[in-house]
C-alpha cells in the first residue's frame, strides 16, 4: 500500500481512537454537574473517567502529532486557519484537565462547584468544536492556492456546521450517558439511563439532520464505503437506543462507540484523498499528496507507528479491565 | 512585523511557563519512583506515607505540566505555520514519537498509579510510577531532538522549498541532543532535589513529622549535590559544544566583541549593542579559552567578525543576537547553579554530621534556595532560544520567515492575553494547593471525600 494512504488511515484511526473514547470523557463530563446531585456521586461520576480522561487525551495529543509528522500542511493550514477555534478548544482543555485533578482538592464548595463547572464546559466546547471542524474540513474552507485559509473564524460557523457541531455534543453525551451506566451503581444508573433516554432521541434527531445537509452540502455520498458508513451509523445508533430501553446497557454502549467510530470512518472516506477540501478551487484542496511529508520520513514513522500503536492499545486495554468493576461511594480513595 | 514579535511574546510567555512544572515532573517522579521501592523493599509504612505526600505535590504540578504542553503542540500550527511547513517533515516526527512512545505511557500509568493503590499488588504499583519516570524523560528527549534540529540541523536536505529528513539515526544523534538531553534531565533532578530539600527543611525547622521528613531531606539532599556537580560538567561541556558549532551564542553569551586569542573570561559588562561594543567590563584574562578549549590559548571569535562572516554567507541583515541578554541569562543560571550546588554540600555535610537539624540556618538557606531552579531552569532556555536569533532554524529558516501569514495581530493578542489571565489564575489555585498540602503535612489520610450538601442542585430532569 502507499504510504501516503496508510497514512491517512493511520491519522482516521487515532481520530476514530480519539472520539470513541473522549467522546465518553466528555460526555460523563458535560453531565457530571446534572448526574452528581450531591458532593460523594459528583466524585463518582468523575472517578468513572479519573483513571482514564488523561490517557485517552492523548489520542488527540498523538492525532496531532501524527498530522504534523505525516501531512504538515495540513497541520500548518488548519492550526493556523482554526486560530480562534483552537485557542477557545485550548482554553478549555486546559480549564478540564486542572479540574479534574484539583476539584477535590479543597472541601470548599464554592471551589469543588466551580471547577465542576469548569469539568462540563470543558467538555462541552470541545466536543462542540470538533463536530465543527470535521464539517467543515468535509464542506470546504476559503483555502487559497498558497494552501492558506483565506476566511475569518466566522466562516467557520454556518448552519451545517452547526449542526454538526450539536451533533457531535449530543452524540458525545449519549455515549458518556451510557458509560455511565456501565460505572456506576444504584440511583446513578437510573439517573443516566434516564439521561441517555432523553438525550438519545434528541440526539437521534440532530443526527439524522446532520446525514441530510450532508447530503446537501457536500460531496460524501460520492463515496460508497462513506455512504454505507453514515447509514450505518444510523442503524447502530437507532440500535443503540432500542437496547438501552431493552437496559442492556453493555451492548447499548457497544453500539453508541460504534456510531461514533463508524461516522468517523464516513468523513474520512468521504474526504479520501483528500484532507481539507478548499471552497474556492477544488485544485486548491489539501491532499494525501499535496500536503504531505516526504516517503522517507513517512517511511520511518510508519515502523514506529506499527511497532508502537499495539503496545499503546495493550496496556490502556489493561487499564480498563483493571478499573472494570463500578465505581462506588465506598471506595472512593481519591 | 507586528505579528511576528506578538507571536515570539506568546511563545515566550507559554513556554517558560510550560518549563516552570517541566523539570520538576522530570525529577521528582523518579525521587518518588525511589520512594515507593523503599516503601516495597522495607514494608515500612513511613516511606508509604512519603511516597503519597509528594505524590499528591507531584500531581498538582503534573496537570500543569500536561495541559500547558498542550498549547506547546498546538501553537507551532497556530502561530508558527510557515515555520511547521518547512520543518513538518523533520519536526513532525519526534513530535508524534514523544506523543506515541511518551505520553501514552506517562499519562496511562499514572491513572493506574493515582487509582491503583489498592488494585494493585505493591510491585506493580511502583512499577507505574517507574514507568511515569520513564515516559516523562523519554518524552524531554523527543522534544530535545526537535530542539536540537533547530540549533544544529543534521540529516537533512533542502528539496522541494523545505528541509526533509534524509538520515533519522542522524537526527537523533545529533550531538546537540546529547549535550543538551542530559543537562535537561540533570536539571530536572536539581529541581527535584531543592523541591524535596526544601520543603522537608521548612518541617525540620518547624519540628514537625520528622519521621516523614528526615529520610525526605537525606533524598534530596543526595539528589541535590549529585545532580548540581553533573549538572554543571554536562553544561561545561555542552559550552565546549558551542564553541564550535555555534560561535555567534558564544560570543554573544560572553558579550566578546572583538576575536580574541586569549579570550577573557567576562565577569561583568554593560553592552552597548548600537555602537557594537561594552562600555564597560571586567574580566579574567584567559579564562574563556581556558573553558572553551581546557588551555590558556585559542581563539574564541568575536561577534563582528561573526556578523561579517554571516553577512557574507546569507546576505545583509543582522544576525547578532541580544547580547545583553545572552550575557546575564547564562551568568544567572550558572550564578543559580553554583548557589544550589553550595548549599547542597553545606547541608550534605551538617546532615552527615548529624547536626543538620539544631542548625536553623542551614536549614532556612537550603528552603530559601526553592526558587534558584526554576530561575536557572528559564534563563538558560531564554539562554539557548534567545542566542539562536534571528534564526528559528539555524542558517535555514529565519524567526520571520516561520510565523503565520494568516493569523492577525488582533487574533495574537486575543490569545496571548487569554493565555496569560488564565495561567496567571491556575498558578494562583495551584501554589494555593501546594501551600495547603504543606502546612496540613502528610497527615494519616481521612477520607479525602466530605459530604458537601448542596442546597442548589443543577438540574435537567427529575
Amino acid at each position: 500500500m502507499e504510504l501516503n494512504v496508510l497514512w491517512f488511515i493511520l491519522v482516521g484511526v487515532l481520530f476514530t481512537g480519539f472520539f470513541f473514547l473522549e467522546g465518553f470523557d466528555y460526555g460523563v463530563g458535560m453531565l457530571l454537574p446534572f448526574i452528581g446531585k450531591n458532593d460523594v456521586e459528583r466524585r463518582i461520576v468523575i472517578n468513572t473517567i479519573g483513571p482514564f480522561w488523561d490517557g485517552n487525551e492523548v489520542w488527540m495529543i498523538t492525532a496531532g502529532g501524527a498530522l504534523f509528522a505525516a501531512f504538515p500542511h495540513v497541520y500548518a493550514t488548519m492550526f493556523s486557519g482554526f486560530y480562534m477555534a483552537l485557542f477557545l478548544m485550548l482554553v478549555a482543555l486546559i480549564l478540564r484537565g486542572v479540574a479534574i485533578e484539583f476539584r477535590s482538592k479543597d472541601e470548599n464548595s464554592k471551589w469543588r462547584g466551580t471547577w465542576d463547572w469548569m469539568i462540563f464546559l470543558g467538555s462541552a466546547l470541545p466536543a462542540l468544536l470538533w463536530g465543527v471542524a470535521v464539517t467543515n474540513l468535509i464542506q470546504g474552507i476559503p483555502i487559497n492556492e498558497k494552501m492558506q485559509y483565506a476566511g475569518t473564524f466566522f466562516d467557520l460557523l454556518s448552519p451545517y456546521t452547526l449542526v454538526g457541531g450539536i451533533a457531535f455534543l449530543l452524540v458525545f453525551l449519549f455515549h458518556g450517558a451510557l458509560f455511565l451506566t456501565l460505572r456506576v451503581e444504584g440511583e446513578l444508573i437510573e439517573r443516566s439511563r434516564k439521561a441517555a433516554v432523553k438525550i438519545g432521541l434528541l440526539a437521534a434527531l440532530v443526527f439524522l439532520s446532520l446525514v441530510g445537509l450532508t447530503y446537501a452540502n457536500t460531496d460524501l455520498f460520492k463515496s460508497g464505503l462513506a455512504t454505507s458508513a453514515l447509514w450505518g451509523a444510523v442503524a447502530v445508533f437507532v440500535a443503540g437506543y432500542i437496547l438501552l430501553w431493552l437496559k442492556r446497557y453493555g451492548w447499548a454502549f457497544t453500539m453508541s462507540g460504534l456510531a461514533i467510530a463508524f461516522t468517523t470512518i464516513a468523513f474520512f472516506s468521504g474526504l479520501f484523498p483528500r484532507i481539507m477540501v478548499s471552497s474556492l478551487d477544488p485544485k486548491w484542496s489539501l491532499t494525501i499528496h499535496n500536503a504531505a511529508s516526504s516517503a522517507y520520513t513517512l517511511k520511518i514513522m510508519s515502523f514506529a507507528a506499527l511497532a508502537l500503536v499495539p503496545i499503546v492499545l495493550a496496556y490502556q486495554g489493561w487499564t480498563y479491565w483493571v478499573f472494570r468493576k463500578r465505581v462506588t461511594a465506598k471506595e472512593l480513595e481519591y | 512585523m507586528e505579528e511576528v514579535l506578538l507571536a515570539r511574546w506568546q511563545f515566550a510567555i507559554t513556554t517558560v511557563y510550560h518549563f516552570l512544572f517541566v523539570p520538576l515532573t522530570l525529577g521528582l517522579s523518579v525521587l518518588v519512583a525511589v520512594m515507593e521501592t523503599m516503601y516495597v523493599r522495607t514494608g515500612n509504612e513511613t516511606y508509604k506515607t512519603m511516597t503519597k505526600f509528594w505524590g499528591k505535590l507531584f500531581l498538582v504540578n503534573f496537570i500543569m505540566g500536561v495541559v500547558t504542553g498542550i498549547v506547546q503542540e498546538f501553537h507551532f500550527g497556530m502561530n508558527w505555520a510557515e515555520y511547521s511547513r518547512f520543518m513538518g517533515d523533520i519536526f513532525g516526527a519526534p513530535l508524534a514519537l514523544e506523543a506515541l512512545s511518551a505520553f501514552f505511557l506517562e499519562s496511562t500509568f499514572l491513572g493506574l498509579w493515582i487509582f491503583g493503590w489498592d488494585r494493585l499488588s505493591k510491585k506493580m504499583h511502583v512499577t507505574c510510577m517507574w514507568l511515569v519516570a520513564f515516559g516523562s524523560n523519554l518524552s524531554a528527549f523527543w522534544i530535545l531532538v526537535a530542539n536540537s534540529f533547530m540549533q544544529s540541523p543534521v540529516g537533512y536536505a533542502l528539496r522541494n522549498g523545505r528541509a526533509e529528513m534524509t538520515d533519522f539515526m542522524q537526527v537523533i544523534t545529533n550531538p546537540y541532543v546529547w549535550g543538551q538531553f542530559p543537562h535537561t534531565i540533570l536539571g530536572g533532578l536539581v529541581t527535584a532535589g531543592v523541591f524535596v530539600t526544601a520543603i522537608s527543611a521548612y518541617y525540620l525547622l518547624k519540628r514537625r513529622h520528622l519521621p516523614v521528613f528526615k529520610p525526605s531531606i537525606k533524598i534530596g539532599l543526595a539528589c541535590m549535590l549529585v545532580s548540581t556537580l553533573l549538572v554543571m560538567g554536562t553544561g561545561h561541556l555542552q559550552a565546549q559544544f558551542l564553541a564550535k558549532k555555534q560561535p555567534m551564542k558564544m560570543a554573544a553569551m560572553e558579550a566578546l566583541w572583538e576575536s580574541a586569542d586569549p579570550a577573557p573570561f567576562a565577569i561583568a559588562v554593560v553592552v552597548d549593542q548600537n555602537n557594537k561594543k561594552n562600555s564597560f567590563e571586567i574580566g579574567i584574562p584567559g579564562a574563556l579559552s581556558f573553558l572553551a578549549y581546557d588551555k590558556f590559548s585559542g581563539e574564541i571569535k568575536g561577534i563582528n567578525e561573526l556578523q561579517e562572516a554571516a553577512e557574507k554567507k546569507y546576505g545583509p541583515g543582522n544576525y547578532t543576537p541580544n547580547i545583553t541578554q545572552s550575557f546575564w541569562t547564562f551568568r544567572v543560571m550558572v550564578l543559580s547553579g553554583l548557589w544550589m550546588m553550595l548549599v547542597a554540600a553545606l547541608g550534605a555535610f551538617f546532615f552527615y554530621k548529624k547536626r543538620l537539624e539544631e542548625s536553623p540556618f542551614i536549614l532556612k538557606l537550603l528552603l530559601w534556595s526553592l526558587p534558584f531552579p526554576y530561575i536557572a531552569n528559564s534563563t538558560g532556555w531564554i539562554l539557548t532560544e534567545g542566542g539562536r536569533q534571528p534564526w528559528i532554524v539555524v542558517g535555514l529558516q529565519r524567526v520571520s520567515e516561520g510565523v503565520s501569514t494568516n493569523v492577525t495581530s488582533t487574533e495574537i493578542w486575543i490569545s496571548m492575553i487569554g493565555f496569560t489571565v488564565l495561567y496567571g489564575a491556575l498558578a494562583a489555585a495551584a501554589v494555593y494547593l501546594v501551600r495547603k498540602f504543606i502546612l496540613i503535612g502528610p497527615v494519616d489520610e481521612k477520607p479525602v471525600l466530605s459530604v458537601l450538601t448542596k442546597k442548589k442542585e443543577a438540574t435537567l430532569w427529575n
